[in-house]
């Protein structure tokens, strides 16, 4: 290791803060990306499948009412 | 070769290799990654001139690298979608570029610090640092512009010739060093020349160099998945996919 202790690695003479805040900046928006990609694409899925599962509950509901009005009688006058 | 380059346009071929590489591609580009980060952080010896804020560079270089090849990639996608109209060329080009403005940004920030202990100031206006801010707003208008435009046809076409005429720029920033006399220092790799630095430094920096590239390979393919199914939705293929509850 480059370093004598963990504390002068932390410090990294006066350098520290410039190196530390860096790497803190690099991983906070690199898994921010990854995690908010990966999110989207889940939320994507996610909406595609309500979507056709709303798509074929109507279809459903039509192909239902479309059957029910084959049977509804009409009223024809008998004069 | 023919049929390889018509099944390469094909969106549903794409997401199913997609799905196959991006494991890979993850755990190899995340390994990579820190092993490089790790060595270059603790176990890399000090530089004589810098000190340790040099240890910068092992994610400087990486983000600045791909912040450029990012959009010379970007830049082939949109010649292959203005000559020949393939779907998946505008996909890409649409679903990286978010990536490409943050790698920019990252590497314009973490050049910035490292600027201060070495060069005294935070930011110059010279030739390297200007062009690659260039480069992150011709990143910032390719996402606007592309969601300024509602039809698809339109916008990709737009958008193509906006990165086409951006191209112009990295041509600049990577000879910016050598034209202009520049704070920058001139470039660590070359193709054709030996690393100007010793191998305990250059190997770390060559593994997160790697690291970085796999995991952008990782997130095209996961964002260009994500832009497949938003487009193809209506797809016998996407439908099945999605109810078959493979997420």
């Amino acid at each position: 290791m480059a370093f004598d202790s963990l504390s002068a690695f932390w410090v990294m003479e006066g350098h520290g803060p410039y190196v530390w805040s860096c790497y803190a900046a690099f991983f906070l928006l690199m898994i921010g990306l990854m995690v908010w990609s990966w999110r989207r694409r889940n939320a994507v899925i996610e909406a595609c499948r309500r979507g056709i599962e709303l798509k074929s509950g109507q279809q459903t509901q039509q192909a239902a009412t479309a059957s029910a009005a084959s049977f509804t009688r009409v009223k024809v006058s008998q004069d | 070769m023919w049929q390889f380059f018509h099944k390469l346009g094909s969106p549903k071929w794409f997401f199913g290799i997609a799905a196959r590489l991006m494991p890979w591609l993850l755990a190899g580009g995340i390994l990579l990654l820190v092993a490089g980060i790790v060595w270059g952080l603790a176990f890399a010896p000090k530089d004589y001139l810098q000190g340790n804020s040099y240890r910068i560079i092992f994610i400087h270089v990486p983000t600045a690298f791909l912040a450029q090849s990012v959009y010379v990639m970007m830049a082939v996608a949109a010649v292959v979608t203005l000559v020949w109209r393939m779907k998946l060329a505008d996909v890409f080009v649409k679903s990286v570029a978010p990536v490409g403005l943050v790698l920019t940004f990252l590497s314009l920030f973490t050049g910035a610090v490292w600027g201060k202990p070495t060069w005294g100031t935070w930011w110059v206006w010279d030739a390297r640092l200007t062009s690659m801010l260039i480069l992150l707003f011709l990143y910032g208008g390719v996402i606007a512009l592309d969601r300024a435009i509602n039809d698809e046809k339109s916008a990709a076409r737009a958008v193509s010739v906006l990165v086409l005429v951006g191209v112009v720029n990295i041509p600049i920033i990577q000879y910016s060093v050598e034209w202009w006399n520049t704070l920058h220092q001139p470039s660590t790799f070359k193709l054709t020349e030996k690393p100007s630095m010793p191998a305990e430094m250059w190997v770390p920096l060559l593994l997160s160099v790697l690291g970085m590239y796999l995991l952008f390979g990782w997130l095209a393919c996961l964002r260009m998945q994500t832009e497949i199914l938003l487009r193809e939705q209506r797809t016998r293929w996407v439908k099945d996919y999605v109810l078959a509850g493979r997420g």
